[in-house]
This record gives C-alpha cells, sequence and structure tokens, in this order.
C-alpha cells in the first residue's frame, strides 16, 4: 500500500566496480539521526564496515553507542540519514517500504534476544513464515515446507514440528528462530543478543549451532554486550557513542571456495 | 493461494479468543438477522394490506354518501324552521350510473343507518342495512344459518331481516333466533331469516376502506328499509332533533374489466359533479388504492431497511472495537511479520481477513435464522396469544393476521452488507496496524 512502484521489478542497484569484491554487508559512512523531542540525537555518525561472505562479526558496545541503530539499518528496519549500504549486490539506502520489506524477507535472517516467534503458528509454520511474504520469488509450497523440515531437522527439533512455540523450552525456542533466520538463504544471520534470555548451558548450545553455521559458510552479525559471547566470533566490532571505536579480527575467514561447496551440498 | 493461506491463518488468530470472536459476530449475526426480518414482516403486512384492497375488487369501484361539514349543509338548505339536511347520492344517481355508463356491468346500492333493535327486554345498537341479495357477496360475509336476502324479498319488500352474529347473541342469549319477530328502530316487527357467521373485524372489506364491525348488523330488503323507514331519519337527542335525508348510503360499481377501470372512474366523477351541488360523496377505487399501496410498500421496506441498517452499523462498530482492541494487542506480532519481510499490504490483508471472517460468519448465521423469520413469528404470536390473548386481541387486526414474507432480495443484500460492513470498519484497524513502525512494534511488550 505504501508503495506505487511495480512491486515485480525492484529498482536494480548501481552494480559495483566489477574489481570490487562483493560483501554481506557494506556500509560507507553512514549517520542516523533522531529528532527526539525537538533534539536532534545522532546515534550513528559516521561508520564504515564491510562485512565479506562467510564472516562472523560481533558488535559490541554500551548501550546508548548506536548499536541497535546499526542493527535496524543492517536489518533493513531503517535507512540511514546519510551514507549508503550495500547488502550484496543490492543498495538498500533508499528503498521504499515495500522493498525494504522485500529484502527482509528475501536476504535478511533475524534471530532476536525474545524468540520472537509467532505464539499461534507451530513450529514449522514459525520457520515458513519468511517465504510467505516474498514476493517475487515464489517457491512452491511442497518444495518450501520440505526445505523447513530440513531446516526444522538441522536445529534438532525434528520431533516437535507441531508444537507451539509456548510448548518449547527458551533453547528450543530460539533454535526455531534460527532455522526460521535460514530459511530465505539470507546474506546474513542478524542476530540481536540471541543468548540474552538463555541459561549458561543453552546459551553454549546456540552459540554452537551458530558457530557450526559459520563454519558452514554462514555469514553471521552477531549484536551483544557480553563479551563470552563476543569470544566466540572471527571479529570484534566494537561500538562508542555512534562511531567504530575497535575492529579488531581474532580469527581469518575460512575459503570462500571451500564454503561455497559446503554450501552447495 | 495466498488469500486461503491468509484465511487460515485469520482463522486460528480469531479461534484463540473464541468468545471475543463469538461476541463480535453476535453483533453482525443480529443486524443481518434483522434487516431480513424487518423487511419479511414488512413485506408480511403490506401483502396483508394489498390483499384487503384486492378483496374490495380490482374492478370495482365504490361510490359512498359522505356528509359535508355543517356549514356547507346551512349554506345550502332553503327551509325554514327545522331543518332536516339532505345529501349523498340518489336514486338517479344509481340509475343514471348503472345505465349511462356502459362499462358498468352491475350496481348494487346500499342504505345503512345507526338504529336501535328490540326483542322483549333485550335492546342492541347497531346499523341497519339495507341491501340487495349481493350485499352477501360483495362484503364476503358468509352465513351460520337460514338463508340470506334474495330478489323476492326485495321485489316485494319483505319484513324479513338476517342478523348480524353478535345482533343475533345478544337479541337471541338463550333462544334460536330464526323465525322469531325482532323490532328495529321504532316501527314494525321483522321476521330474521337468517344469521351470519361471525367474522373479525377487519379493515377494507365491503366498500368502505375503514375497518368495519359486521357483527352488530341488520340487514333487510333495501325496498324494505324504504317503505318502512324512508330517506329521513330523525334522531332525539337530549331534546332537539337532529335527521338528515339520504337517499342511498353506497354504490358498489362492477366493470367488465380492470382495464376500464380508471377511465370508468373519471367518467363517474364527472357525472356525479354535474348533478351534486357539492361534494357529499367520495370514490374509491380500489385498483387506484392497489397502486399506492404498491409505493406505500416500497417506502415500508425501505424505511424497515433503514431501520435494520442501523443495526448493522453498529455490528460493524462492534467489529472495529474489537478490531482495534486486536491490534493493540497484536502490536508485536505485527513487528516481528513486519521484521521477517511482511509488507504493509499483507498486514492490512491479514487484519481485514480477519474481519470479513467475523462479518461473513456473522452474516451467515443472519442469513440462516433469517430464513427462519416465518414459522418463528408465527409460533412466537400463537404462544402470545395462548399466554395473554388480550394483548394479542388489542393489536391491529393486520398486524394479528400478519405472516412475514421473506423478500428474496434481502438475502443477498443483508449478506453483502455484512461483508461491505467487515471491509469498512475492518480498514482503519488494519491501516493503524501497517502504518506502526517495526522498530517500535518490535519493542512492544
Amino acid at each position: 500500500m505504501s508503495s506505487k512502484t511495480n512491486p515485480s521489478s525492484p529498482p536494480s542497484p548501481p552494480p559495483p566496480c566489477a574489481s570490487e569484491e562483493v560483501y554481506a554487508a557494506f556500509l560507507e559512512g553512514v549517520t542516523r539521526e533522531y529528532v527526539l523531542k525537538g533534539e536532534t540525537v545522532r546515534a550513528l555518525r559516521g561508520v564504515d564496515l564491510a562485512v565479506p561472505e562467510g564472516d562472523y562479526v560481533a558488535i559490541m558496545g554500551a548501550s546508548g553507542s548506536g548499536k541497535s541503530t546499526l542493527l535496524n539499518l543492517l536489518g533493513c528496519l531503517d535507512r540511514p540519514t546519510k551514507g549508503r549500504i550495500l547488502l550484496g549486490r543490492d543498495d538498500v539506502t533508499s528503498l521504499d517500504d515495500w522493498h525494504l520489506s522485500e529484502i527482509r524477507a528475501t536476504r535478511i535472517g533475524f534471530v532476536f534476544q525474545s524468540y520472537n516467534l509467532i505464539p499461534q503458528l507451530t513450529v514449522i509454520e514459525n520457520i515458513e513464515v519468511p517465504l510467505f511474504y516474498q514476493t517475487n520469488h515464489r517457491v512452491n509450497q511442497a518444495e518450501s515446507r520440505q526445505r523447513c523440515i530440513h531446516l526444522a531437522e538441522m536445529v534438532g527439533l525434528k520431533e516437535r514440528l507441531n508444537h507451539r512455540p509456548t510448548q518449547l523450552s527458551g533453547g528450543q525456542q530460539q533454535r526455531v528462530a534460527i532455522a526460521r533466520s535460514l530459511v530465505n538463504d539470507p546474506y546474513f544471520i542478524l542476530a540481536d543478543e540471541p543468548t540474552g534470555n538463555l541459561d549458561s548451558v543453552t546459551t553454549n548450545e546456540i552459540l554452537e549451532l551458530l558457530d557450526k553455521l559459520n563454519d558452514e559458510g554462514r555469514t553471521i552479525i552477531l549484536v551483544t554486550h557480553e563479551d563470552d559471547v563476543g569470544a566466540r566470533s572471527r571479529r570484534v566490532v566494537r561500538l562508542r557513542d555512534g562511531l567504530i571505536e575497535s575492529d579488531h579480527r581474532r580469527l581469518p575467514i575460512p575459503d570462500t571456495a571451500r564454503r561455497r561447496a559446503a554450501l552447495q551440498k | 493461494m495466498l488469500w486461503i493461506r491468509t484465511l487460515i491463518l485469520g482463522t486460528k488468530s480469531l479461534l484463540l479468543h473464541p468468545l471475543r470472536s463469538l461476541l463480535t459476530v453476535l453483533g453482525i449475526f443480529i443486524g443481518v438477522a434483522s434487516v431480513i426480518w424487518l423487511l419479511a414482516i414488512g413485506e408480511g403486512i403490506s401483502k396483508q394490506a394489498q390483499e384487503q384492497i384486492e378483496s374490495l375488487g380490482a374492478d370495482n369501484i365504490i361510490v359512498r354518501s359522505i356528509k359535508p361539514p355543517n356549514e356547507v349543509l346551512s349554506q345550502n338548505s332553503q327551509g325554514r324552521g327545522m331543518q332536516i339536511p339532505q345529501y349523498g347520492l340518489t336514486r338517479e344517481d344509481f340509475d343514471r350510473l348503472a345505465e349511462t355508463i356502459p362499462t358498468v356491468k352491475q350496481a348494487i346500492p346500499v342504505r345503512e343507518i345507526r338504529q336501535t333493535f328490540q326483542k322483549g327486554r333485550h335492546q342492541v345498537d347497531g346499523r341497519l342495512v339495507g341491501c340487495t341479495p349481493e350485499y352477501m357477496e360483495i362484503t364476503k360475509l358468509t352465513l351460520l344459518d337460514g338463508r340470506f336476502i334474495n330478489e323476492q324479498d326485495n321485489e316485494q319488500a319483505r319484513d324479513y331481516c338476517v342478523l348480524g352474529a353478535k345482533a343475533a347473541e345478544l337479541l337471541f342469549p338463550t333462544e334460536e333466533p330464526l323465525g322469531q319477530l325482532v323490532r328495529l328502530g321504532e316501527n314494525y316487527n321483522y321476521k330474521v331469516i337468517g344469521v351470519m357467521a361471525e367474522r373479525a373485524p377487519s379493515a377494507g372489506i365491503g366498500g368502505s376502506f375503514a375497518a368495519q364491525d359486521f357483527s352488530l348488523d341488520v340487514y333487510i330488503p333495501l325496498n324494505t328499509l324504504r317503505v318502512r323507514i324512508g330517506d329521513t331519519v330523525v334522531i332525539r337527542r337530549s331534546g332537539s332533533f337532529e335527521g338528515e335525508t339520504v337517499q342511498l348510503s353506497q354504490i358498489t360499481l362492477k366493470i367488465d374489466s380492470t382495464d376500464h377501470v380508471m377511465e370508468t372512474s373519471e367518467l363517474i366523477k364527472m357525472l356525479l359533479k354535474d348533478h351534486h351541488k357539492y361534494e357529499d360523496y367520495g370514490v374509491t377505487v380500489p385498483l387506484e388504492l392497489l397502486e399506492q399501496a404498491k409505493t406505500t410498500r416500497m417506502m415500508f421496506a425501505i424505511f424497515m431497511g433503514m431501520m435494520a441498517g442501523i443495526s448493522l452499523v453498529v455490528g460493524g462498530i462492534g467489529i472495529m472495537n474489537i478490531m482495534l482492541a486486536t491490534v493493540t494487542e497484536r502490536t508485536r506480532e505485527i513487528g516481528i511479520r513486519r521484521a521477517l519481510g511482511a509488507k504493509r499490504q499483507d498486514i492490512i490483508r491479514q487484519f481485514l481477513i480477519e474481519t470479513i471472517v467475523l462479518s461473513v460468519v456473522g452474516g451467515g448465521l443472519g442469513v440462516l435464522v433469517g430464513l427462519t423469520c416465518r414459522p418463528m413469528t408465527v409460533g412466537a404470536m400463537a404462544l402470545l396469544r395462548y399466554a395473554n390473548p388480550d394483548a394479542i386481541n388489542s393489536l391491529p387486526a393486520i398486524i394479528q393476521e400478519m405472516k412475514p414474507i421473506i423478500v428474496y432480495w434481502s438475502i443477498p443484500l443483508a449478506f453483502f452488507i455484512s461483508v461491505l460492513i467487515g471491509v469498512i470498519f475492518g480498514l482503519y484497524p488494519a491501516m493503524r496496524a501497517a502504518k506502526m513502525d517495526p522498530i517500535e512494534a518490535l519493542r512492544h511488550e
């Protein structure tokens, strides 16, 4: 309703130079300002960040550092005031609401702190939700159902396909959420404090699952304020007052070719 | 496909709160059922009215004497001293109408007088009707006992009378009335030759359009009335005399074909106008009334429909109210769906479908119950008649005998309106849901 443009033809992003490497996420001079009670709040004041495919980035920082704003921008829930954001080959900087939604449905995998499953749907139906909202790449239903079952198996919930979220433990719910985040084959999994509501044992299980996914070639961007969680990543980006304070690589990105092969399999 | 899945989802969401959904449905249900009921009842009543008009005979024209206002009478009277006003239809009128208009097939004259009937110490005030044998046919009265006045009775001006049901009962509480003598007015005794069957007073039968009670009537041959009583009737009332001279109270004219009724009625009016100084008669054309009744019926239907429409709107507001609450309650779900890629129109579709499901279910149930209108109303009337007969009897006859008739177009109409209401009243909550900022909605607890 918000979009007057023809939904079937998404604006083709300006193709990056052929020599330029394609990143899962690429931010350039991104600022975000809000007007709150007549005062301008500068949540991000110029962030440059390139997340290559296969990376596992932990974004850390105190509250008010701009973490959430960055997360919203990466998740296509918001648009920058200035700067440029590329996801893969899609320039999402100035897309309208309709096209941002389509990007979310097709190329972003959200994992939230409070799981955010839809209570009236079963496990399998919850995993399916993003596919339901894909307008341009519609998959046939049997195929997508098969895919969801496969993902549920992968996160270890094969036996609980028809359970409702309320019948599951926190860890199980978060597994469902992770399966859901993968259903649309996203550029990256965007995890916002995924272990914030979990005990240490379950936290470990979830982090192991994320490690495994990253090893298989999935790009993961994780927002956290816990150092233990950050320590599992390949790279830690610290934010402070809307700027990147430090960008520390801990582990190299695995070989792309091997990763692709793993993904194809 | 998309719509079917949304439909299934919407139904699931509604079933999460069965009682709430049920109550919301109830509003639309009552609205739709009342549209059908009110239209059916309206149709029943107007059909009844139409039948009554039809029973006057679509090929009849009824001319009645009407007493003009006193000023008109005194202006036109020439006599001195005690004046007895003279007005109304005359036997000359009758002859003219019967003989000069070729389309008039038959003319039936009637003369009515208020009179007191006596038998021994029993006394009844009623209406003395001088008539011809055809009278029974045009009034659709039936005999209980004996026979009605026949041609010979009238020609020979016999002193015979036929009693109305109640008159017979009051005058002869213990005896068999047939063959007995009754004193009508201040003169002669009349022999009872028949008794009429009881009939509920009802409107529009027998020529006049006003409700008539036939049970206190006494019928005598028209010629007998003329010979025994004459045209002038004097009534003593608290020391003064009051009287009037009327030759005929009513002439019912049967026209050879309904196609000629309208022209003939014009002709009759012209003819009467030429011979009357002032309007002391009224011409009733049932066919004309029938046309009017059709218009009235339409108006009635629209009026009833509007009343029922109000209840539909109230139902719609109920839906809107619930949907607004639902949207607020499900803010977080909306946020999740938006984050997972739902477009604004997906959210609108989702909530709109829920309201449409509510209104379609309500509408469907309303139609089902609407269809039971006739047996339910008839049953309720019967029950009420059993429990409280006085209440029923105090109702107008037209309502007492009314049977609802379901107007078939009212069913799709009511159903369509209920869906329309679902869309109209669902649109605003749905748009509100779609307009929410996904970030804010996700944060909502």
